[in-house]
């Protein structure tokens, strides 16, 4: 098996507990019985937690023998696969939101799996950390890959290979003409609105296509 | 009411060191109302040999069907008396404390019809001629087991099975309790298994038939009317067999190109896989019946529940409303990972409840029957989440 890509830049949840500062954003945007697709849903606290706040069903997508053990004991539908493959295993538009939660960094193919995301959801939902935020700069400044609480690890053993700032994604989307349905960015679990690219540790988009 | 309790003699004889349910007595359970089977014909009576091990429950909830593969029979755990080494094929999975626990769910093992372990078969007698079936056993098909199966599910008392579970020919059997008795079955674990055959499946069964079918010794199926066994055909079909249950990968470790005694230019076993094969193959000639074999491979090819609905595989599930948990082995190539994924894609396409794990295991198809921490801990996880009651999450 490849080695995990669960949930890179975090550490992992407890299984028992919600104590992701996205989740509390995320759950904002499903709506009631909502079909919810998680990719990388490691231990699969997120579609509990989505299925105990809004009723939502689906599946999350893992990969690592961990997060897939953990998912089962958790009672969520999880299926191990690689998201590297893409989502051949799912139909145009089988659900109402795509979840990609802190997982996007570590991919290898980003533009195919947001289509991939956009194809089998009619709205997805991704969260990053902002390599945009003053301490990664101040670090980089200095000389040095940053080390921080959203990017723990160091540039030798680091899962995230795509990282990117709230600017960076901004353009991403605008450039594939994808339409920002929401926006939130935090620091230290609460929302930020001045300058968040320089003050955010972690973006969560909502969007879908034009 | 007859009381379904273990049949379990606890540690008074001598116990593995592991924990197991024990020493267990098979039972036969006889029904005379006649059996319709897909071949057009019906069975008049037959009798079916099951093993059970745990207790059921007061509500009748926490029954759980084992069914078996090929080869395989209704000793699913413990061993018999007198006979400590004679374990059950899935011991490691089941028993007491295992991943599926006889301390809190009633199991069952159950002989399929056509089988040669004490359920109706080729080899039993046929009432209305008073002598063995042979040749003259029907065709049966893994719906005709599973019809078998309800009856005794009847019999037993259980209205509802907490779960069917199988690996290989035993998952289709899982898998068509679901299509077909939905109302009666609430988790159904599909190990390993496929929805159909395959070409280079059947065309693999189909020379392992041969080889029994050109056995002088077959006599068209009649061979115990003869004194004899086709114990050379029943040999190549097992090493053709057992070769597709292993992987290369295992193979060239437990194997490689190891000799027995060094070149001796004959046709004698020199290779040590040469020998292993040869082992297998006699051991499995002494104990199996040939007729039975025939019939189980076809059964096996015959297998497919989409032909009932265009080739549709999703169509064909969705009847299905139990959860389902597929689980496949990376180095399987009978039943390769991509055969369960057509399984789970289906099941997703009917917005289904599936978990699907794909196990790295270096074992090949046997890979469903050997120990393996991730493997026993998701069946385990997936059966601790049944008694703890209903999931968090649905489709």
């Amino acid at each position: 098996m490849t080695p995990s890509t669960n949930r890179p830049g975090t550490p992992p949840t407890p299984v028992n507990g919600v104590g992701r500062a996205d989740y509390d954003t995320i759950v904002q945007w499903i709506a009631r019985d909502a079909r919810v697709l998680d990719l990388g849903c490691g231990d699969g606290a997120l579609l509990r937690f989505l299925a105990a706040q809004r009723s939502a069903t689906g599946y999350g997508i893992e990969i690592a023998d961990a997060g897939v053990l953990a998912s089962v004991r958790n009672g969520v539908n999880v299926l191990q696969n690689d998201l590297e493959r893409g989502l051949a295993g799912f139909d145009d538009a089988a659900f109402d939101v795509v979840i990609l939660s802190q997982t996007l960094q570590a991919m290898r193919r980003v533009e195919a799996i947001v289509a991939e995301m956009l194809r089998v959801g009619r709205e997805a939902i991704v969260t990053f950390p902002n390599f945009g935020h003053w301490s990664h700069r101040l670090q980089i400044l200095r000389g040095r890959m940053p080390v921080s609480q959203s990017l723990p690890y160091q540039w030798y053993d680091t899962p995230n290979i795509h990282l990117c700032t709230v600017a960076d994604f901004d353009a991403f989307l605008a450039a594939r003409s994808y339409r920002v349905l929401n926006r939130v960015v935090l620091a230290a679990g609460s929302p930020v609105t001045v300058a968040p690219n320089l003050t955010g540790e972690l973006a969560i988009y909502r969007f879908r296509r034009r | 009411m007859p009381s379904f309790s273990a049949t379990t003699g606890g540690a008074s004889q001598d116990a593995p060191a592991d924990r197991s349910v024990g020493c267990v007595t098979p039972q036969v359970a006889h029904f005379d109302a006649p059996l319709a089977l897909a071949c057009g014909r019906a069975l008049p009576q037959y009798d079916l040999a099951y093993e059970t091990y745990g207790t059921l429950d007061d509500a009748r909830s926490n029954a759980v069907l084992v069914c078996h593969a090929l080869n395989a029979s209704h000793h699913v755990a413990g061993w018999y008396a007198g006979e400590p080494d004679n374990v059950g094929w899935w011991d490691n999975m089941v028993g007491p404390g295992k991943p599926l626990d006889t301390d809190r769910f009633f199991v069952v093992g159950v002989n399929n019809l056509g089988s040669c372990f004490g359920s109706t078969g080729p080899v039993s007698i046929n009432p209305g001629t008073g002598t063995a079936w042979g040749s003259d056993f029907p065709l049966i098909t893994v719906e005709d087991w599973v019809d078998a199966q309800a009856q005794l599910a009847d019999r037993l008392g259980v209205a509802q099975w907490a779960a069917v579970m199988g690996g290989s020919l035993g998952g289709m059997q899982a898998l068509d309790w679901a299509i077909r008795y939905p109302q009666r079955i609430r988790n159904a674990l599909v190990i390993a298994a496929a929805p159909n055959l395959s070409a280079e499946n059947i065309a693999f069964n189909e020379i392992a038939r041969q080889a029994i079918l050109t056995d002088p010794e077959f006599h068209g199926g009649n061979f115990e009317a003869h004194g004899v066994k086709p114990r050379r055909g029943l040999r190549v079909a097992r090493m053709i067999g057992h070769i597709t249950y292993l992987s290369d990968e295992q193979m060239e470790a437990k194997f490689g190109r190891q000799l027995r005694e060094g070149l001796k230019f004959s046709f004698a076993p020199e290779f040590q896989i040469e020998s292993y094969l040869r082992y297998q193959g006699e051991k499995f000639a002494e104990y199996y019946d040939a007729n039975t074999y025939l019939r189980i491979t076809k059964a096996l090819d015959y297998f497919d529940p989409a032909t009932r609905t265009d080739g549709d595989l999703a169509r064909a599930l969705s009847p299905a409303t139990c959860r389902f948990l597929v689980i496949s082995f990376t180095t399987d190539w009978r039943f390769p990972a991509s055969r369960s994924r057509e399984i789970v894609k289906a099941l997703v396409r009917q917005r289904r409840d599936v978990s699907y794990a794909e196990i790295a295991a270096p074992h090949g198809h046997d890979a469903f029957l050997l120990d393996n921490p991730q493997y026993h801990g998701v069946v385990r996880a997936w059966f601790e989440r049944m008694a703890a009651g209903e999931p968090v999450s649905k489709v």
